[in-house]
């Protein structure tokens, strides 16, 4: 997928002025938030499985080439394929080399974040293969041309009546607006999709290694159909998404829906190992896995930027994210947004064309105090801050002035005098622009913020009342 | 007991009050104030902007002008944080350094945990007569925990009635840089806070953070609403004696 991130100032401007998008976005807050809230206020010990569910995934990553072996091993051993693709290009060679052998003509496809990553319907689509999301909010984003704009809820930044209009813009439906007559009409579009497809494709929220298995979480029953009606099943996922065993797939399980949406457990949970064995009546007659790299080595490899994979994709971190709530997913300019795209963005694409992502923080800290496996979100933030300003490898493109600057001040800072003198003659002819308390005149980038705030003048500073206090504080007895 | 006065750089020059309510209020609290000299600032925007070579530099400076303080008392939740948990970030390198990071990182404390925690003063005498909010700056109750101390405090103050807003643990969307680099939004984030504000009818705007004053004090100013934007060491310094 083309990445647009430079473009997020510009897109959030135009996102909180957007007033439909601010009224959807409200939404989310009370959809997800308050449910996860109360999901995990009901956990006898929240803070334990949280502290599991980073446990396991720390484990995981540090065993990482062994597990993907195993896995490997125990597909193959079910009677699947498994393909290493390195980058996105690769990935998508893999999938449309199968579709072409195997004569495909129809795809239809789960929620996955991963083939939005790589551009996957767009390659087969190049190939003349047509392909369907059979997810509701990815059929709709589907419709209208559109990358997701949120983990979980691709679609959530339109409202029933938008999507109403689109219905009946491209599928001619009436413009019904009840969101049950929607999904009938999606339902009804979709079922054909699915008894004409050859191949069926999805992600995987996590792999299994001791058993070979993938695991699909979804509340819709579209997945099923995928990875049941068709021929052939390929499954992709990023490398960091395999676990050791079932037992803790049970923590991921426990953790996973509760965070996204605030179920105990999705509507359906698949555990699919391998394809359709002899003498069973349904699923596929070929399982293909295919695992991503596509950058993410090159985190594992990096310890201060490791727990970045940690993520389970469950989308609490946008909910709770003030800046994402007001600038929603479209504004990241890439397929993950929120602070969890801010943070790996920059680490997925060339870091120089994601370098404001990292700054697009407040740093307030609720992602952090929601993630189910504790990634401690700030930290990456800063971290990304540092090594697009200072490490020659995240090329981030900050200007020379711009960090010159920032040394300068630095170097005051550690020189008392000359900071002294610098600021107060900052003040004297700050004087020149100050009426009344008030500036006549700001440079920009405080011009902007002066718009509707005003900026405080500078006064005397309380180094020079300090004597005078300090003698009235001994002489009120009250110590010095 | 000896303490330190940290002034953070923009309570220096242009909040300077609040720091003279800090010292005024410690004095009271019985503590024996003293203001070291060659303080600049703790390096945080340097930090925050990715700067870290010259971050190092600025907390180099800052551990020794404060090194043989007893206890460092700042009117700032971020200031407070940045010391006690990011300077051992910055030093992860260096064993000395760190050392020291740690060590002063246990002896630098927000003023109302201060206040409330060491020196075990919750009345100060205050007296103000309004009707408060208190607003909870990511940086003081997120990151440092402080939650009940502030109203601890602000209980004891004679005549103030103190309310609470909706969403009170919602940024206010100054950050920093943030509000500079991203204003509409930034913008966007502090109208909602002032909503939340105005909905209480509150006259009075209480916080331990000077960056979230700026920032929804700013705005309240320029938008004409009659509510002022206070630091709680004005407000515990107040009418009192």
């Amino acid at each position: 997928m083309r990445v647009r991130s430079l473009e997020f100032g510009q897109r959030a401007q135009e996102a909180v002025l957007d007033q439909q998008l601010q009224r959807n976005l409200q939404r989310i807050g009370v959809r997800f938030k308050v449910g996860r809230d109360m999901a995990f206020a009901a956990l006898e010990d929240p803070e334990g499985l949280r502290n599991l569910g980073r446990a396991i995934k720390e484990r995981s990553l540090a065993n990482l080439p062994h597990l993907l072996e195993t896995l490997e091993a125990k597909v193959k051993e079910a009677g699947g394929t498994v393909h290493w693709a390195c980058n996105a290009k690769e990935a998508c060679r893999i999938v449309c080399d199968l579709a072409k052998q195997r004569a495909v003509r129809t795809v239809v496809k789960g929620k996955s974040m991963v083939t939005e990553e790589i551009g996957l319907n767009q390659a087969l689509e190049a190939e003349g293969i047509e392909v369907w999301e059979t997810d509701l909010g990815e059929f709709i984003i589907q419709l209208a041309g559109e990358p997701p704009s949120h983990i979980i809820g691709p679609a959530v930044h339109k409202s029933k009546e938008q999507i109403a209009e689109l219905f009946a813009e491209k599928l001619g439906s009436p413009k019904a607006q009840a969101p049950e007559e929607l999904t009938k009409i999606a339902r009804e579009k979709l079922r054909e999709k699915f008894v004409k497809a050859d191949m069926g494709i999805t992600g995987a929220n996590a792999a299994v290694a001791e058993t070979g298995s993938i695991v699909l979480l979804e509340n819709e029953g579209n997945i099923r159909l995928s990875v049941t009606a068709p021929r052939i099943h390929v499954a992709l996922m990023g490398i960091e998404k395999v676990i050791p065993t079932l037992e803790d797939l049970a923590v991921i399980l426990a953790l996973l829906p509760r965070s996204a949406t605030g179920q105990k457990l999705s509507s359906y949970t698949s555990i699919i190992t391998g394809p359709r064995r002899e003498a069973e009546l349904d699923g596929p007659e070929e399982f293909h896995l295919i695992l991503l790299d596509n950058g993410r080595s090159r985190i594992l490899a990096d310890p201060d930027r490791r727990q970045s994979l940690y993520c389970l994709r469950c989308g609490s971190c946008l909910n709770v994210c003030p800046v994402y709530r007001k600038v929603g997913g479209h504004s990241y300019g890439w397929v993950y947004s929120g602070p969890i795209g801010a943070v790996l963005t920059p680490q997925l694409v060339p870091a120089r064309l994601a370098r404001q992502l990292p700054f697009a923080s407040t740093l307030c800290g609720a992602c952090a105090e929601v993630c189910p496996v504790k990634i401690e979100l700030p930290k990456l933030l800063l971290t990304m801050r540092q090594r697009l300003t200072e490490d020659p490898n995240f090329d981030g493109g900050i200007p020379l002035l711009v960090r010159l600057a920032a040394r300068f001040h630095g170097w005051l800072l550690t020189h008392p005098r000359l900071y002294r003198l610098a600021m107060d003659g900052a003040r004297a002819a700050s004087r020149v622009l100050v009426r009344d308390g008030r500036w006549l005149w700001l440079p920009p980038p405080l011009s902007q913020w002066a718009r509707n705030r005003h900026i405080p003048t500078p006064a005397r500073p309380f180094s020079s009342t300090w004597p005078k206090l300090k003698k009235e504080l001994v002489q009120g007895g009250e110590g010095a | 007991m000896k303490v330190a006065l940290f002034v953070p750089c923009i309570v220096q020059d242009f909040q300077p009050q609040v720091a003279q309510a800090t010292a005024r209020i410690l004095a009271r609290a019985g503590v024996s104030v003293h203001y070291p000299k060659g303080q600049t600032c703790c390096g945080q925007l340097q930090y925050k902007s990715g700067n870290w070579k010259s971050a190092r530099a600025v907390a180099r400076h800052f551990m020794e002008v404060f090194q043989d303080c007893e206890a460092v008392v700042a009117p700032s939740g971020s200031c407070v944080n940045m010391v006690r948990k990011y300077y051992p970030e910055l030093f992860r390198d260096e064993a000395l350094w760190m050392d020291r990071a740690l060590e002063l990182g246990k002896r630098v404390f927000e003023l109302t945990e201060f206040l409330v925690g060491v020196a075990k003063v919750e009345d100060l005498g205050a007296r103000w007569r309004a009707r408060a909010v208190y607003h909870d700056s990511c940086q003081v109750y997120r990151a440092l925990g402080i939650h009940k101390e502030p109203r601890a405090l602000l209980s004891r103050v004679k005549d103030l009635e103190l309310v609470e807003m909706e969403q009170a643990d919602v940024c206010c969307g100054f950050g920093g840089s943030f509000s500079l680099q991203f204003p509409a939004v930034s913008e966007a984030m502090v109208a909602d806070k002032v909503a939340h504000i105005l909905a209480t009818g509150a006259e009075l705007l209480i916080s331990a953070e000077i960056s979230c004053l700026m920032n929804i004090g700013g705005y309240l100013l320029k938008q004409g609403h009659r509510v002022q934007a206070v630091h709680i060491a004005e407000v515990l310094a107040h009418g009192g004696e």
